[in-house]
């Protein structure tokens, strides 16, 4: 039984650490295999994807703020504005959209 | 050579900035939770530090606070934190082969989701400085939201704290469409990787399949969606980090 929080959390860090460096310890030279290159190219795209939907659809206090921020989000990245543009923006929907009071 | 080094710091910080605020507002709710599971401020401002891991703080404040074993709190972490690798995989293929050591080691302390995404967002060459910079911003918003959230508990007003919520989605997908309108190779795996995302989150939580975690299924969607890419649409050479008018090679 875990009986020191901080050895614990000493633990979870360490662990979490070395999923972390390992591979940037490893692979010390480029990677020349054609699928590897490839599936590590999409990796990217793939993850943040899967991340980003459908949870941003639970983030907030009632779906229809997330969805504004969605559509808002959306629109503005495709419209290749900057990062923290998109951000606030979206935040901003989600406080606007949460200020109309529901039924 | 001083310069470069400053200016991806900079660089680092500046796309690091967003990060921040949007962490601020996670852990924050993550602070509370931990003083809810019975730790106090400090310890909860201490694992955010070490951990920097949304996630995997979350499940292993839940198990610390109705009562774990080491061996369960390690293997807990490990499954929800495994998509790291993969993140630290394609990382290792961003960043110069002549990197040192030491670099390596530094970085690794800082691959969160949302560094590595606005790392990879980055069109040349990954200079470590760069991941210091984002570093430098993010993780004092990581741990100061932990620690305000663990003090303050319910203090900021809920609207506050839900609007903040959505900002590291909104910035995922600021990195991620931009080149789905270059590629439709890409546009199509956006779309698909969306789709079966939600496909599977409706059937874990309709059939109740509570082994299947989060961290689980980002693992089993990325490796399953990347390998029949890279086996239909395999790149053409060089196209990891490098765009071609930009190169690094002139360091």
């Amino acid at each position: 039984m875990v009986n020191n929080v901080y050895f614990a959390i000493l633990l979870m860090a360490l662990v979490t650490y070395i999923i972390r460096v390992l591979p940037l310890v490893l692979i010390r030279r480029e990677i020349t295999n054609r699928f590897i290159r490839s599936f590590l190219y999409y990796v990217p795209y793939v993850t943040l994807s899967v991340m980003t939907f459908p949870a941003i659809l639970s983030a907030t206090q009632v779906i229809w703020s997330a969805v504004a921020a969605l559509a808002v989000a959306v629109t503005l990245s495709l419209l290749r504005c900057k990062l923290p543009v998109v951000a606030l923006a979206a935040c901003t929907a989600v406080f606007l959209v949460e200020l109309i009071p529901f039924a | 050579m001083e310069q470069t080094r400053s200016r991806w710091f900079w660089r680092g910080m500046r796309d690091g900035l967003p990060i921040a605020v949007g962490y601020f507002a996670v852990a924050f709710a993550l602070g509370i939770n931990a003083s809810k599971a019975g730790l106090n401020a400090f310890q909860a401002a201490l694992m955010s530090f070490l951990n920097v891991t949304s996630a995997g703080e979350a499940a292993g404040i839940a198990l610390l606070g109705v009562g774990t074993t080491y061996v369960e709190l390690a293997f807990t972490q490990l499954i929800i934190n495994m998509r790291y690798l993969l993140m630290s995989c394609s990382l290792s293929q961003k960043i110069a082969p002549d990197t040192s050591l030491l670099h390596r080691f530094l970085i690794g302390y800082g691959v969160t989701d949302e560094i590595f995404g606005i790392s990879m967002a980055v069109e040349e060459k990954l200079f470590p400085a760069y991941s210091y910079g984002a570093i430098a911003v993010a993780v004092p918003g990581w741990t100061l939201g932990t620690l305000l959230g663990a003090l303050l508990g319910s203090a900021l007003p809920l609207r506050a704290v839900s609007a903040l919520s959505v900002a590291l989605y909104a910035m995922f997908l600021a990195i991620i469409l931009p080149p789905a309108r270059k590629s439709r190779v890409i546009a199509g795996l956006v779309g698909i990787a969306m789709l079966a995302s939600a496909g599977l989150t409706f059937l874990v939580s309709h059939f109740s399949l509570t082994w299947f975690s989060e961290g689980f299924r980002i693992i089993f969607l990325t490796v399953a969606i990347a390998a029949v890419a890279a086996l239909l649409f395999p790149i053409k050479e060089k196209a990891v980090g490098e765009t071609g008018e930009v190169s690094a090679d002139g360091e």
